[in-house]
């Protein structure tokens, strides 16, 4: 019997009546009785000392509750924010971190650093008594470009660091992949920049803190992906209250997609301020402190060599990469250049020796760190602008190329960590060169070409790694945290269920593919399940959603907790029906003892599980409820091939995107809606990374791009629609056989644009975002006859 | 604080309020009213987010003034989902996964509503034009588009509006 809403079915996702009718609940919704505001005084400076810090005038302002600074936390023992994971250098020694104050003491390091907050009755008293706040700060020159801010004579943001060097860290084989090159028949090299983003969900950031003075303890809603590990950085680490007395709430969360794993300066703030003035304090970003403030993406700079032998094998890839980490480190942020980053640069390619060194560094912009994709987009961007650039330079159809070189046999072991699990990467290149129809590519180039127009064509065969993580394995790599996820089933008297999950739902709609998993595993109706998330009262300890890791570690804890409860259910069926429990049989929502007529619907077990009527409650327990801590065994491998084709105007440098094919392997499909959804999303935050969007401080370190005026997002008629695809290897290393999709477009789609782009326009390379102007300074440089062509 | 006496129609109910000089509809509505379905998300008139209908046609909350609306009728996505006026629309949004976290909904559902009174008939380009003033981080639009053009289909297929 197949269930309507069991695995693998579009069910309607149950979270959307309340979005479309306006009733969804985010933070800046909700409002406390007597709540105060709060609006913090930022640097206007990337790089200043603070002479002085005068509040008299603000703290007189109307309606003002308190005006407090870095030296209130410090009298408070207020510790700084962290960087859950630590890198060591090539040579062994440990990453050199600055510290990173709530509030500035006595330096800022970038424009839009917290240097105090004012809290107020009002938003707009808050807001004009931030004005009365006088700083004198005396300016000192900026380190801004990546490129240079290690060299000798740079400004020194942190003592700590020489010459703004985090780490030099390293991952691979050195010898063996210069002896690959030593050897190559042909060496492509390229230069890239991955250019810096700024995540925008739509929703901005938001924290509310309250302080119970009866129980002595503290609630803050706050805009989160993982608010258990928000409460434990405030608690262990920064130290505002116990675990047990904290409680962290990420209600409905407007989008997050990366920049809401991390913990900032403002619910820090506001959390520890509203014991201060025994108010709630609310702080809500306007659009400009989220650009200025919010942890941004990406932001390389990289050299990358393949070797290639005579039969056009890559042997060896060498990549440098210098990182931007901005002006400090943020809670994860080590880790994106380094782990998350040269791991996955063997792609979807049997590649012998890999190296990869990677410099960490300090500029006097925001803080750098994960935004979707994290790491991985950086690296297919280098490994398909490699394979792309060589199968060009060796005149090789770029297909034929890739297929030349994928993994063929699994598991296969890369030299960068990975030990990838399955995949059928020649699979889901057919499938997409014949959904591209990229046989009659040429056709339609010629089509473009007399009407003036460039036609090209790219590929990107993606691999990333989801389901973060063995926690043992990430230990032993630095991480701060173990990555495995949490689930409880409570199986309530009348069979209904409630599964709280330490997984947390910011768009990608668990309340329903959570829901789905319960109504498949116990056969009863999704109606009977509710999924409850995001609230450290309700929920044990959970690690919370990024890296594509809900459906393979989340929804595996759930899997296992719900096998328990079978388990659990089935030896109270065997006692209320007078049989040996392996005699028990559960399907489709019915426990049944062989061989006979007897036979207990779900519902009523669970009720009898509670009476406790029928069993010996001294050998079975009364009650039915379970749960799980899964650690992942390994990460999961989605990878797949997009393709992407666009036409250019070379009067004009308009660049339209006319066809955009994605071809992915998620494993097994949950909700085959959601994850197109999914898909969607990140095709169209690739697009934007490749296009449209680049953050640009000037020399000064200014935030040029501050304002969505200045940065520029996709909008409904800059994109074309997707035609997506599928194929299916079932990954062997959770039980639901999921590996992931929420990051794959974004990871997939830069290269592909780039790759076409320049296949138009007959280049090597061209910068990220190749917007109109770049792209027609790149068309006016064609040889003439190109062009005309 | 100056502040100016407005008496205006709010989803249909009238509303009489004191609002400061400088006080933007969004706000209003939001703060004053507690109609928290429109949302503000760049208060710089770009995203759309915080779109709402005044005297029938759509405008963003974050660049009206409050003071300027006496005897004016706003119209919010509360309004227009307990009318019923757009449910078709809403139910093609869930039937198509359109909302993914939900923030930017209730502005595109006003914007594509509007599209839908003035044009029966809308290309998918004439579609991603007019919803081109929202702001989507989630969805990468597809699925809006869809959702757009299946009402417009069912509304043609069921017959002329009264």
């Amino acid at each position: 019997m197949t269930n309507p809403s069991g695995i693998g079915q579009s069910v309607r996702r149950r979270e959307d009546f309340r979005f479309i009718t306006g009733n969804g609940q985010y933070t800046d919704d909700i409002n406390r009785s007597g709540q105060t505001y709060a609006v913090f005084v930022r640097s206007p400076h990337a790089h200043a000392t603070i002479k002085s810090l005068d509040i008299a005038d603000a703290r007189k302002a109307p309606g003002v509750r308190a005006v407090l600074t870095g030296k209130d936390l410090a009298a408070d023992k207020i510790g700084g924010l962290i960087c859950g994971w630590m890198i060591h250098s090539k040579d062994g020694s440990p990453m050199k971190a600055g510290g990173h104050p709530a509030l500035a003491v006595d330096k800022v390091r970038y424009v839009g650093d917290h240097v105090a907050v004012v809290i107020a009755d009002t938003l707009n008293q808050a807001k004009d008594a931030a004005e009365l706040v006088n700083v004198d700060y005396d300016a000192l020159k900026a380190t801004v470009d990546v490129a240079s801010t290690q060299k000798p004579g740079q400004p020194q943001i942190h003592p700590e660091a020489p010459n703004n060097t985090v780490y030099q860290w390293h991952l691979g084989d050195k010898a063996a992949t210069d002896a690959a090159f030593a050897k190559a028949a042909h060496v492509t090299k390229i230069e890239l920049v991955n250019n810096r983003l700024i995540p925008n969900a739509m929703e901005p950031r938001a924290a509310i803190g309250e302080y119970d003075r009866g129980s002595g303890s503290y609630t803050t809603h706050t805009t989160s992906q993982n608010p258990h590990v928000a409460r434990l950085v405030m608690s262990a680490f920064i130290g505002i209250a116990p675990e047990n007395k904290l409680r962290v709430i990420a209600p409905d969360v407007g989008g997050g997609f990366g920049s809401k794993i991390f913990i900032y300066a403002e619910e820090v703030v506001c959390t520890w301020a509203a014991k201060k003035v025994g108010r709630p304090v609310k702080w809500t970003a306007d659009r400009t402190e989220a650009f200025l403030s919010d942890a941004h993406g990406r932001d390389h700079i990289t050299t990358a060599e393949a070797a290639i032998d005579a039969t056009g094998k890559v042997q060896a890839i060498r990549v440098k990469t210098i990182a931007n980490l901005g002006a400090y480190l943020s809670t994860f942020s080590s880790s994106v250049p380094t782990y998350l980053y040269a791991p996955l640069l063997s792609g979807q390619y049997d590649i012998p020796a890999i190296y990869c060194e990677v410099d960490g560094v300090y500029t006097n912009t925001a803080p750098v760190d994960a935004y979707r994709g994290a790491g991985r987009p950086e690296a297919t961007f280098v490994v398909e602008r490699l394979m792309e650039v060589s199968a060009r330079q060796l005149k090789k159809d770029p297909a034929e190329f890739r297929m030349h070189n994928f993994i063929k046999t699994f598991p296969h072991q890369t030299p960068v960590i990975m030990a990838y699990d399955i995949g059928d990467y020649p699979a889901s290149m057919k499938k997409a060169l014949e959904m591209a129809d990229y046989a009659n590519f040429s056709k339609r180039r010629d089509a473009s070409a007399k009407q003036g127009k460039l036609r090209g064509i790219g590929f990107s065969a993606y691999i990333e790694a989801c389901g973060i993580a063995p926690s043992k394995a990430v230990g032993s790599l630095g991480a701060g945290v173990g990555l495995w996820e949490s689930a409880e089933v409570r199986v309530n008297p009348v069979g209904t269920v409630e599964v709280l999950t330490g997984s947390h739902s910011h768009g990608q709609g668990h309340e329903t593919t959570f829901a789905q998993l319960v109504s498949h595993k116990l056969g009863i109706p999704i109606e009977q399940v509710s999924i409850v998330h995001g609230d450290t009262d309700k929920v044990q300890m959970g690690m919370g959603t990024y890296g594509s890791r809900s459906g393979a570690v989340g929804m595996s804890a759930i899997f296992v907790a719900l096998d328990k409860v079978i388990k659990k259910a089935t030896t109270v069926a065997a006692a209320c029906m007078e049989v040996p429990v392996d005699q028990v049989d559960f399907e489709d929502g019915s426990f049944s003892a062989r061989g006979t007529n007897k036979k207990m619907a779900f519902g009523e077990v669970a009720l009898q599980a509670y009476v406790a009527h029928k069993f010996d409650s001294s050998v079975i327990e009364p009650g039915l409820k379970e749960g799980a801590f899964y650690d992942p065994k390994n990460f999961t491998f989605p990878s797949g091939v997009h393709i992407a084709e666009v036409e250019i105007e070379p009067d004009t440098g308009l660049t339209k995107v006319v066809r955009w094919t994605a071809v992915d392997d998620f494993g097994t499909l949950m909700n085959p809606m959601i994850v197109e959804g999914q898909v969607h999303g990140g095709i169209a935050q690739g697009i934007g990374q490749a296009m449209l969007e680049g953050a640009v401080y000037n020399d000064a370190g200014q935030l040029v791009t501050a304002s969505f005026m200045d940065y520029c997002m996709p909008r409904a008629d800059d994109l074309p629609s997707f035609d997506v695809g599928m194929t299916t290897t079932v990954c062997p290393s959770n039980p639901l056989g999921i590996k992931g999709c929420g990051e794959a477009g974004a990871i997939a789609a830069p290269p592909a644009l780039i790759n076409a782009i320049t296949d138009a326009l007959g280049h090597e390379n061209i910068a990220m975002p190749a917007t109109p102007q770049a792209v027609w300074r790149a068309a006016q440089a064609m040889p003439r006859k190109q062009a005309a062509e | 604080m100056t502040t100016n006496s407005i008496t205006l129609t709010v989803n249909g109910d009238q509303v009489r309020r004191d609002v400061p000089a400088r006080q933007h509809l969004i706000d209003f509505l939001r703060l004053d009213l507690g109609l928290m379905g429109s949302h503000v998300a760049c208060e710089h008139g770009v995203c759309g987010a915080c779109t709402v209908r005044l005297d029938g046609a759509i405008v963003r909350g974050c660049l009206v003034l409050a003071a300027s609306l006496h005897g004016s009728t706003v119209e919010t996505i509360e309004g227009v989902s307990d009318s019923g006026e757009i449910r078709d629309l809403q139910d093609a949004f869930i039937a198509r996964n359109a909302a993914q976290c939900g923030y930017c909904t209730p502005g595109m559902l006003m914007t594509a509503a509007d599209l839908l009174k003035s044009n029966a008939t809308p290309t998918r380009a004439e579609i991603r034009e007019h919803i081109s003033g929202n702001y989507c981080r989630c969805t990468g639009y597809q699925a809006i588009v869809d959702a757009v053009e299946t009402t417009a289909h069912k509304r043609r297929s069921s017959g002329p509006k009264p």
